[in-house]
């Protein structure tokens, strides 16, 4: 389940990339940065970025989920840290859907 | 060109039902929702029976929205509750009925309905307040405050949304004859009356009149603002 998560959100930050709404010149790895210190997304492009990560997972994997995090801003525990953070938070909350 | 999407919410009855009519009337899709089942079926509307706070159903609406009509242009925020008691006789869950159905309902509804208007980069909004909050109508403390809640929503909105082309803005009605009021005394829905400048009861028209004003495309440059009916 992570594994395809991952893909998903870095296919849809490519897209994003293409439609330049974000500005991403490296390859997304599961340890690239997104948010935070050394993050490749601004604020907005996180938002962006979280919105179509979301439609994304209930088109591929038929689940609703909000990714929406209060810990957003927080450098240790919040889940946009990294496409890897971001995938299993996004894993934990299909599980418990 | 393809016809309007439109989501009203609050469209069992009322006014929520006579803007069902009024956009189906003038060539939209409408998606309409309520708390109750309906009893009436119009060609190009499709019903979701929920709740507006009720989060997991709201997502299920806008994801079924999205896969069949792939947009939404405009968002119409009418579904509402009141509650008219003097404070010291307002159980603290009357507050929190209110103020969840008016502010968190009228939220989450904006914060679905921007991620997918974010996309096409266009978008209406318009949410409800209502007279009450400027005349500081006594005997309404949770309506009020849950509908100050809406227009102060309104306008930190119309700023965070301004950047995908989608305007949010607030109108405010005066007393209009549905149930909303009805249980209220005649004398004191005069004295409301009394305190503004055309001193008669709101029609569904009036309302209709504002928010057509607010969807029309050329209202780009309209944003985060609250237009008061009957003067006041």
């Amino acid at each position: 389940m992570k594994d395809k998560i991952v893909k998903i959100i870095i296919a849809a930050a490519n897209e994003l990339n293409e439609e330049e709404e974000i500005s991403v010149s490296e390859e997304l790895s599961l340890s690239t940065r997104l948010f935070g210190e050394n993050g490749v997304l601004d604020s907005m492009g996180l938002v962006s970025l979280v919105v179509a990560v979301e439609q994304a997972i209930d088109e591929e994997l038929d689940a609703s989920v909000s990714l929406a995090d209060e810990k957003a801003l927080s450098q240790k525990n919040s889940p946009y840290r990294t496409v890897e953070t971001l995938a299993e938070y996004a894993e934990k909350l299909i599980q418990e859907a | 060109m393809s016809k309007p999407i439109t989501l009203i919410t609050g469209t069992r009855k009322g006014i929520g039902k006579f803007l069902v009519e009024h956009y189906i009337g003038k060539g939209h899709i409408v998606i309409g929702c309520s708390r109750g089942d309906i009893d009436w079926q119009l060609d190009n509307y499709e019903h979701f029976t929920l709740d507006v706070v009720d989060e997991k159903k709201v997502k299920k609406m806008f994801s079924s929205v999205r896969k069949k009509y792939g947009r939404v242009d405009n968002l119409i925020n009418n579904a509402g509750i009141a509650s008219m008691n003097h404070s010291l006789l307002t159980p603290v869950s009357t507050v929190q009925k209110v103020l969840n159905t008016n502010v968190v309902g009228t939220f989450l509804f904006c914060r679905e309905a921007a991620k997918l208007m974010k996309k096409t980069k266009y978008g209406r909004m318009v949410n409800f307040t209502t007279v009450a909050v400027p005349l500081k109508l006594e005997g309404e403390a949770a309506y009020v405050a849950s509908k100050a809640g809406v227009k102060s929503l309104t306008e930190v909105l119309s700023r965070e949304y301004a950047e995908y082309n989608v305007t949010v803005n607030t109108i405010g009605p005066v007393p209009i004859e549905t149930d909303l009021i009805r249980a209220v005394p005649a004398d004191k829905i005069q004295n409301l009356l009394d305190r503004q400048a055309i001193q008669r009861f709101g029609s569904f028209e009036d309302v209709v009149n504002v928010i057509d004003f607010y969807l029309k495309p050329e209202s780009a440059f309209i944003t985060g603002q609250t237009l008061y009916l009957g003067g006041v």
